[in-house]
């Protein structure tokens, strides 16, 4: 089947840009990153219809990679159910996001750098989604950290964007550690990384009661997972994230990367199901990341901040699902999620693009009458967002809200309540936005097709994509997930009543927002400024780490001990030297006595040796 | 080479020669002297080399030789050279007066 091609296309897009894109026109440039993308899209396509069914896990090896002992590295590449899904969003939103950033980036510098960050992503993401062992995994993973890395900082003369792209990179790195310890844990406990040999060996091991071998593995990727899908307590990097350019925002930082730790944890779901105490652990920081990062949404001003919050909030939802077992119904979320966000982030990119860099929400309205397209898609996204009934968002964040309650009805009601949350933020930007009165200063305008194509397919997948029923294509994988009616309802009812008190408040009765924020002041200062978390790491954490870094680590460790060391042997071997040089006379016949009698002690070293023989 | 000398003897000669050549190499001043210690004690060993070749019946000692005095002859050449550089630059010969190559 060539599996290894999938991921070659992006790589060889990233390749041709990279090394060449300076010189190139953009047409070519273009034609490298979007055709490497649909080529690997395509292939993606014709592979899932040659296999059809999926009933069983296809695997194809590529080549052995580290060959150590009883260690033995293979790059294989698979294809499941579940993988499929992956691939097809992957590649499918990744093509139209690709096409959208044309347009988006077309007045850019960097044009070429930017699509050769964006192709490699791709590349690595493939290799994630297609992994056949966690070392391989982890290579996609390590690999989707740093074009995120390079993209976030893709300003790089900004020092936000800098500041934003470390930040990301070090959060990461503390979830990084969980998997990497994950992965030790497992290859002691299973003697291989191979998910097939893993998971069948974990199956078969008894569900543990307590802190078993098990659960410390799931709680590392839990760890691992929390740190690269913007979780509580690592989530604090995603909503820097967005010093980046808006496609990235949509690609890596709500449709794609930032679900790679639910993948991860659904495709370990073997081990998860044994170790309840995990999944519990799992349910709750999800949850309260939903909770937490909802709240947070509903005072920002920048647009892109509203929806990076929502993206944290909405990981939060997948975990939920993950952590009540129902795997399934994380991602189906994670596939709907993919379809909505990445239209959300591409509709506010439109918006900025239309309005010249223009972000704050507070400086826009009115705009509906400028830009139809855009305010009709980005609509749609926001009702799929809120579950409005058979949009794609009632289908998946119901089957995780149904699931939530089988397992507990108070984190049921927690996510109807956060469900109106989100349903009240994400229509309060739409409403700030498009309608009312224009506040600023720009000449608004519409994007040009090649952005506007993207949103109008990528709202049809919204409206419409929960029908692709994505629990039933996964039941063979995972336990099948309850289904429920009166909660459903209940639950888009509470969202339909947040989008209606967005109304009231943004559009009905305007000013009501205001006098009710300054009539909870306090709680509004503490959501508007993030719960302070930033701060509080800050002064908890990287302040202390700085100051143990400068005094112990820089001037006791680096400056004392290694560059003591260094010099200490330095100006011995040259005190040494300074006794040696005297033998350095200068008078050419001691040099020769030396000879000699060098000679002589050699000739009674061999007489002696010879002697002994 | 008569049969009736022993291969002892040539092999004496050449040391002793070898002990000439080092011991005016050592003692002697004048760079010329200490030049031609040097071809003596190149030419004690092609006397060694030449001696086992014709002991052995072997051809290796023979090719040896002519190597070294292509060698010697090569030196020689580079050797005179720098001598007469060196009386050009500082008038004397003497090996001692030649010692500013020194830490």
């Amino acid at each position: 089947m060539y599996l290894w091609l999938i991921p070659i296309f992006p790589l060889l897009g990233f390749l041709l840009n990279g090394l060449f894109g300076r010189r190139l026109p953009k047409s070519l440039v273009n034609l490298f990153a979007i055709g490497s993308v649909a080529l690997s899209f395509a292939w993606v396509v014709k592979t899932l219809l040659a296999l059809g069914p999926l009933e069983t896990k296809y695997v194809e090896h590529c080549f052995t990679w580290i060959q150590s002992g009883a260690l033995q590295m293979n790059v294989d590449f698979a294809i499941d159910r579940l993988t499929a899904v992956m691939l097809m969003v992957v590649t499918g939103v990744g093509l139209l996001i690709h096409i959208y950033s044309v347009g988006y980036m077309a007045d850019e510098g960097g044009y070429y750098r930017f699509f050769a960050y964006l192709n490699l992503f791709m590349f690595f993401m493939l290799v994630l989604v297609l992994a056949q062992n966690f070392l391989l995994l982890f290579v996609g993973w390590e690999g989707v950290g740093l074009c995120s890395y390079l993209l976030i900082g893709f300003y790089f003369l900004e020092n936000f964007a800098t500041t934003a792209g470390n930040k990301a990179f070090i959060v990461n790195r503390i979830g990084d550690f969980g998997f990497s310890l994950a992965m030790f844990m497992i290859f002691r406990q299973f003697g291989s990384l191979d998910f097939t040999k893993v998971f069948d060996a974990a199956k078969n091991m008894p569900t543990e009661a307590g802190y078993g071998t098990l659960t410390i593995i799931s709680l590392l990727l839990l760890v691992g997972a929390a740190g690269k899908s913007a979780q509580i307590p690592l989530y604090v990097w995603l909503p820097d994230a967005m010093a980046g350019p808006t496609p990235v925002s949509a690609l890596i930082h709500a449709a794609t990367m930032v679900t790679a730790g639910v993948y991860m944890t659904a495709r370990s779901s073997a081990i998860f199901t044994h170790a309840p105490i995990a999944m519990d652990w799992v349910a709750i920081i999800g949850l309260a990341t939903a909770v937490l990062a909802a709240t947070i949404g509903l005072a920002q001003t920048d647009i892109k901040k509203v929806f990076a919050y929502s993206t944290v909030s909405q990981l939060g939802y997948m975990f939920v699902g993950l952590g009540v077992g129902a795997f399934s119904a994380g991602v189906f979320h994670l596939m709907t999620h993919a379809f909505f966000k990445a239209l959300l982030f591409l509709g506010a990119g439109a918006v900025i693009h239309g309005l010249h860099g223009e972000q704050d929400l507070r400086q826009m309205g009115g705009l509906f009458k400028h830009m139809r397209i855009t305010a009709i898609t980005l609509l749609c996204a926001s009702f799929a967002i809120s579950g409005f009934p058979f949009t794609s968002g009632f289908f998946s964040k119901d089957a995780i809200l149904v699931a939530a309650y089988a397992r507990a009805p108070w984190m049921y009601w927690v996510g109807v309540v956060t469900a109106g949350m989100t349903a009240f933020y994400v229509f309060r930007a739409w409403f700030l936005a498009f309608t009312g009165d224009y506040r600023g200063h720009a000449h608004p305008h519409e994007s040009p097709l090649v952005m506007t194509g993207p949103l109008m397919l990528l709202a049809v997948l919204s409206i419409f994509g929960g029908f692709i029923n994505i629990p039933h294509w996964l039941e063979p994988m995972f336990a099948e997930t309850a289904e429920n009616q009166t909660l459903a309802w209940i639950s888009a009812g509470v969202g339909v009543a947040g989008i209606l008190l967005a109304y009231v408040f943004y559009v009905a009765k305007r000013g009501l927002a205001d006098s009710f924020a300054k009539a909870m002041n306090g709680f509004y200062t503490l959501v508007f400024n993030k719960y302070y978390v930033d701060e509080i790491y800050n002064a908890v954490v990287v302040r202390p780490l700085l100051a143990i870094s400068r005094v112990v680590l820089w001037k006791g460790v680096d400056a004392g001990l290694i560059d003591g060391t260094v010099n200490g042997v330095g100006s011995r071997s040259r005190g040494i030297g300074g006794i040696l040089r005297l033998l350095q006379s200068g008078n050419i016949r001691t040099y020769a006595a030396w000879v000699v009698l060098g000679s002589i002690v050699a000739l009674i070293a061999i007489g002696f040796a010879g002697g002994r023989r | 080479m008569p049969a009736s000398v022993p291969i002892s003897w040539y092999l004496i000669l050449s040391a002793i020669l070898f002990g000439l050549g080092v011991a005016g190499f050592i003692y002697r001043r004048n760079i010329i002297t200490v030049f031609m210690s040097i071809e003596l004690m190149l030419n004690a060993v092609n006397l060694t080399f030449i001696t086992f070749s014709y002991t052995l019946k072997k051809v290796d000692g023979h090719i040896f030789s002519f190597f070294v005095m292509v060698v010697a002859a090569a030196e020689a050449a580079v050797g005179l050279a720098i001598i007469l550089t060196v009386f050009k630059n500082r008038q004397t010969l003497m090996i001692d007066d030649v010692s500013s190559m020194k830490y």
